[in-house]
């Protein structure tokens, strides 16, 4: 009995964990084959190659040629064909602008939001100060308001200042501390002891320094978190973009792949898929190398909210 | 004040300052424009006209507006619970001595993390009536996949599906939770001859439910503001047919999402008046099912010691 619950458990378990996987992998089977593979009912699980058996050498042929040649003789081999991340690059075009922009706004962002949520969130929590706690609890619930309802004064905004159309509407206001962050940053801060900051000031250090040279250095991970989450907030972004931006050179990746889909009609599904990977990996493998700090940060916005 | 006071407060609010000019500027002022707006005629180019209560009043008559007001409670309805379930039974069976739970877990997330509009693409591949894997894995069962994408019965249970595949981040929260759950509370319970089903309902979701209360809000805040997957699977070009404006929303407008079709009315139709009354509608919605959601569940959260 206990045997057998845990053969199921691990059954389960297997077959979820597939279920998940399933999507991705068969975004890389399609992005590296050949377009007629794209095309057959039931699916090409596998990308190949067909070859037929000639006096002890393989040739290649087409698989359109197959019922030509006796079943026997033919040799089927997966063969990947990685030439379509090129050709996908090269059909996508402005692919190299894409990239180039969409790492802009992660660099930027990622550095307003790291400086910015870090000096919020020790206002916040290291000074004492009259009417700290209200504009906090202010800072919380506008967390509340979903984005619609400022999307189209922001658009407004940005349009009277000559930004649509510009990347700044992405980035500017990362710099300016977004509550949600603050509010991940305070619960770390809380954490440090009171007397580290007491006997600095004692030592007649500035609350500047207090910050930068004790506070920051104790909460590195936390920073890393944030800054994390930024960089994969700005990567995926979609309707951000697509609100703002209006030339195709200045589009982000997520932009791109999508403008892409619209425009080829979804017929060439090798190469979508191909660019789609292509838009996918960084992040994978980013989380890959970073994924203690990741599932942290993750589990630590739900235990403390 | 004392002098020490007086200097907190300056640093203080030195300190908080990126936050609150983020706040005046990006925050404050757009909530109260958009007040302003939602009772106006605005198309962005020429100054808004106030209209009273025009707006609120044409959104009664507009079928398309609770079109797309059905289709997200309806999508919100089946992907939230569906998603909070399966993501709390994935966590419970990864809570057990299981070898490999990390890489599980990795596994598990990872759907949440792949950007939406490269998830979307292969979606609409997956999902594809006729070359896509997913009838043709029902095919073994002798099961008639449907047109996923293009019959307006299976496009929400589509968007559910994918909504559903990309709940590991919930999963990984439940699961933080579950391993601060003090093990001797189980041990007690076993001496007690409690079974795997009673230490579920007795210990376990009484000790998470606090987070399933923050899992579930989250849901609600942004199931009802869903847009990405219904733009990008059923107003790109694959459908074809029609200007953008028509296409979106799928067959017969059955996965125009309620932020989709705010989205529409700002940016298509230039209706930034409407579209703001929309949005006000949409904060209204969600902070009454968040108060509802707050109030029925308020007896069975347990925190711990208070």
């Amino acid at each position: 009995m206990r045997r057998l619950r845990r053969v199921l458990l691990y059954l389960i378990l297997a077959l979820g964990a597939f279920t998940c996987l399933l999507p991705l992998l068969w975004m890389l089977s399609t992005g590296l084959k050949p377009i007629e593979q794209t095309m057959t009912v039931p699916p090409t699980w596998f990308p190949y190659r067909l070859y037929v058996q000639k006096k002890g050498s393989l040739t290649e042929i087409k698989p359109a040629e197959a019922d030509q040649y006796p079943s026997d003789k033919l040799v089927k081999k997966i063969a990947p064909r990685w030439n379509n991340f090129g050709e996908a690059v090269r059909a996508m075009k402005f692919f190299p602008m894409y990239l180039k922009n969409t790492l802009i706004l992660c660099l930027l962002t990622v550095i307003g939001t790291v400086m910015s949520s870090a000096l919020a969130a020790y206002g916040f929590s290291r000074i004492q100060w009259r009417g700290r706690d209200p504009l906090f609890l202010i800072a919380l619930a506008t967390m509340m308001v979903p984005f619609p309802v400022t999307m189209v004064p922001l658009y407004c905004l940005f349009r009277s200042l000559g930004w649509i159309g510009t990347l700044k509407p992405l980035w500017v206001g990362s710099f300016f501390a977004a509550a949600y962050n603050v509010f991940l940053l305070r619960q770390f801060f809380l954490t440090i002891p009171r007397d580290l900051s007491e006997a600095a000031r004692i030592d007649g250090c500035s609350e500047f320094r207090i910050f930068c040279q004790i506070i920051l250095p104790l909460c590195k991970p936390a920073l890393m978190v944030v800054g994390l989450f930024q960089f994969m907030y700005t990567w995926n972004d979609f309707i951000g973009p697509l609100i703002y931006l209006t030339n195709q050179e200045d589009f982000t990746l997520a932009l791109g792949l999508q403008f892409f889909q619209s425009q080829q009609g979804g017929t060439e599904w090798h190469y979508l898929m191909a660019a789609s990977a292509l838009v996918a990996l960084p992040i994978i493998v980013l989380f890959f190398f970073t994924q203690k700090t990741f599932i942290e940060g993750i589990s630590l916005t739900g235990i403390k909210g | 004040m004392s002098r020490g006071e007086r200097r907190n407060l300056w640093l203080g609010v030195a300190f908080v300052s990126p936050w609150v000019v983020g706040f005046l500027a990006f925050t404050l002022y757009p909530i109260l424009a958009s007040v302003y707006y939602s009772f106006c005629d605005y198309d962005v180019l020429s100054k808004p006209v106030w209209v009273g209560a025009l707006n609120y009043h044409d959104m009664v008559t507009d079928s398309a507006f609770w079109k797309s007001l059905y289709n997200t409670l309806y999508y919100t309805a089946f992907s939230l619970p569906l998603c909070l379930i399966i993501a709390l039974f994935i966590a419970v069976l990864l809570n057990q001595s299981v070898k490999g739970r990390s890489a599980f877990r990795a596994v598990y997330f990872l759907p949440s993390l792949v950007p939406v509009v490269a998830s979307c693409m292969v979606w609409l591949w997956i999902l594809n009536g006729n070359l896509g894997i997913l009838n043709s894995i029902l095919s073994w069962f002798h099961i008639q996949g449907p047109q996923w994408l293009a019959d307006e019965k299976w496009t929400k249970p589509s968007l559910i599906l994918m909504a559903i595949w990309a709940s590991g981040n919930t999963m990984v929260i439940y699961l933080a939770a579950l391993q601060d759950v003090p093990r001797s509370l189980y041990e007690s319970a076993e001496i007690d001859g409690g079974n795997a089903w009673t230490k579920f309902w007795h210990i376990t979701v009484p000790m998470i439910s606090p987070v399933i209360y923050f899992n579930l809000i989250m849901g609600i805040i942004a199931s009802l503001q869903t847009f990405a997957p219904a733009y990008i699977m059923f107003s790109g070009g694959a459908l074809g047919g029609g200007g953008v404006a028509q296409r979106a929303g799928g067959p017969n407008r059955s996965a125009l999402l309620y932020a989709l079709y705010l989205y529409q009315c700002a940016f298509d139709f230039h209706q930034m008046g409407y579209a703001s009354a929309m949005a006000w509608t949409l904060f209204l919605i969600i902070l009454f099912l968040t108060w509802a959601a707050t109030r029925s569940t308020r007896r069975l959260i347990y925190y711990g010691g208070e």
